[in-house]
């Protein structure tokens, strides 16, 4: 039997009667009150996640660049001192090894926050690509990661705003961390990362300000709703990232691994592409489901935000257009589906007119 | 809005989870406190056609939460006579109310014997005790 991780937040989950499962090899907590209203207190105020399971990589060295600009499918070019970047790590065949954030530390210097469940094949990936000049840490048991989500997160905090995809070091309550703008929600906010001995005061800091704790059954819902992809369900090695609608995060016009078959799927255009989709019956889909006429679900839930049966999948390039009917085989029984634009649920411009 | 843990002493209970209150030749099913608890805010309810037969001990529909998917196992045989369409129309209904307003399914039953192997909430209650 193998034993579950835990993180230095392990405690504070109990406390405060979280249902602990597994996931990636850790024990997290997937609800505190529940899914639905932890979702709602992220779409409408603020709600703080434990999502100290992901991984920390370090990639330091004159070449460090160079390393990762060849490995990582976005141009790494365009990334500042400060700033940070969503990109893939590819293999040959253009498949997804992981989908992650960069962060520029210093000309030499990268953050990389991957997947738990990926951290150890990424760094093995890079460490076998290491070249002369880069070097290569997995830093992940000396920092935990608290994702601090919602409208109102920063009120709570007491942050000024500030452009996505950015970051500082900062302070919270006196507790030192690097604040990165950066988030899994679709909503404003931060994630804050802190050395683990740290964690669970910060916790309790951001508790007391009054931001709801949330679990990973809320974490899915809120990514699925605004159609962030779900590395292990919806993309993979066996997917592509142009099929998957990530080649606004590939630069094709640099050199990198796999980029010469993701110019040939661009090229030709995909076989098939991940579409959302909105159920027009009540039914719940689910991944694994089939889409008949080929495909299959790879993830599904029920939104909360409207009130339906909400998903992905992989559908045959013809039926992927906004307003396709698709039909999904819901434990036998065929449900009707709308393919829909992405994101499936996107937040009301505000009166003034801002978005 | 989440009821509180009892197991009404008047129902017998089935070790799935499932809840039966018989009344004369027909019985009102559910799923106990233990059960909603267990799944989390209900978001759908998928019934069985009014007029089908089911089977004691064998799924009859299915309820399902955000995260999870549960079969409805029912405790007596019979026929579907009444869906409870306020539960199909807000499935939260169970977790507010589970043995009154959000009852599932009424059944005509073909085999009211079946009854005495059910269990009364005292012995219910231990299962859950001992697992």
């Amino acid at each position: 039997m193998q034993t579950l991780l835990r993180t230095p937040l392990f405690d504070r989950h109990l406390a405060l009667g979280a249902r602990m499962v597994p996931f990636a090899g850790w024990e997290m907590p997937v609800q505190y009150e529940g899914v639905i209203p932890e979702h709602m207190a992220v779409r409408t105020d603020s709600g703080v996640f434990d999502v100290s399971h992901m991984g920390e990589l370090e990639v330091e060295g004159p070449r460090a660049f160079e390393l990762l600009q060849s490995t990582l499918s976005n141009d790494l070019g365009r990334v500042a001192d400060g700033g940070a970047q969503y990109t893939l790590l590819t293999n040959e065949s253009g498949g997804i090894v992981d989908d992650l954030i960069v962060y520029r530390l210093s000309p030499f210097r990268f953050l990389l926050i991957v997947n738990a469940a990926n951290r150890e094949a990424d760094f093995k990936w890079l460490r076998e690509r290491e070249i002369a000049g880069s070097d290569v840490r997995d830093l992940s048991e000396e920092y935990a990661l608290l994702a601090v989500q919602g409208p109102r997160s920063l009120e709570r905090l007491g942050l000024p705003e500030a452009m996505a995809f950015t970051f500082s070091e900062g302070e919270i309550d006196g507790i030192a961390c690097m604040i990165n703008r950066t988030g899994y929600t679709g909503e404003q906010g931060v994630e804050l990362m802190v050395p683990a001995e740290d964690a669970p005061q910060l916790w309790d800091r951001v508790v007391e300000r009054g931001v709801t704790p949330a679990g990973l059954g809320a974490r899915d819902t809120l990514r699925l709703e605004v159609c962030y992809p779900l590395h292990g369900n919806d993309i993979g090695p066996e997917t592509d990232a142009i099929s998957a609608g990530l080649g606004w995060v590939c630069a094709l016009d640099k050199e990198f691994t796999g980029v010469e078959e993701l110019r040939l799927v661009k090229e030709n255009g995909p076989q098939q592409r991940l579409a959302a989709f909105v159920m027009e019956e009540r039914a719940i889909p689910r991944q694994g489901m089939p889409i008949e006429g080929g495909g299959e679900v790879t993830s599904g839930t029920h939104s909360p935000m409207l009130d339906s049966g909400i998903g992905m999948g992989y559908v045959p390039a013809g039926r992927a257009a906004p307003q396709s009917e698709l039909t999904i085989d819901v434990r036998g029984k065929p449900r009707r589906a709308r393919v829909v634009k992405k994101p499936i649920y996107k937040r009301e411009a505000d009166p003034s007119g801002g978005d | 809005m989440a009821a509180t843990e009892i197991y009404p002493d008047e129902l017998r209970y089935h070790s799935e989870h499932d809840w039966a209150r018989i009344e004369g030749d027909e019985a009102t099913l559910g799923i106990t406190w233990f059960a909603q608890d267990s799944l989390g805010e209900l978001v759908h309810f998928e019934p069985p056609d009014a007029g089908a037969t089911i089977a004691k001990d064998a799924a009859y529909g299915e309820v399902e939460s955000v995260k999870a998917v549960s079969d409805l196992i029912t405790p007596l045989s019979g026929e579907v006579i009444e869906i409870n369409q306020k539960v199909v129309d807000a499935p939260e209904t169970v977790n507010e109310d589970p043995y009154g307003e959000g009852w599932l399914v009424r059944i005509r039953l073909s085999d009211p014997a079946e009854a005495e192997s059910l269990l009364d909430a005292a012995s219910y209650r231990q299962l859950l005790e001992d697992a």
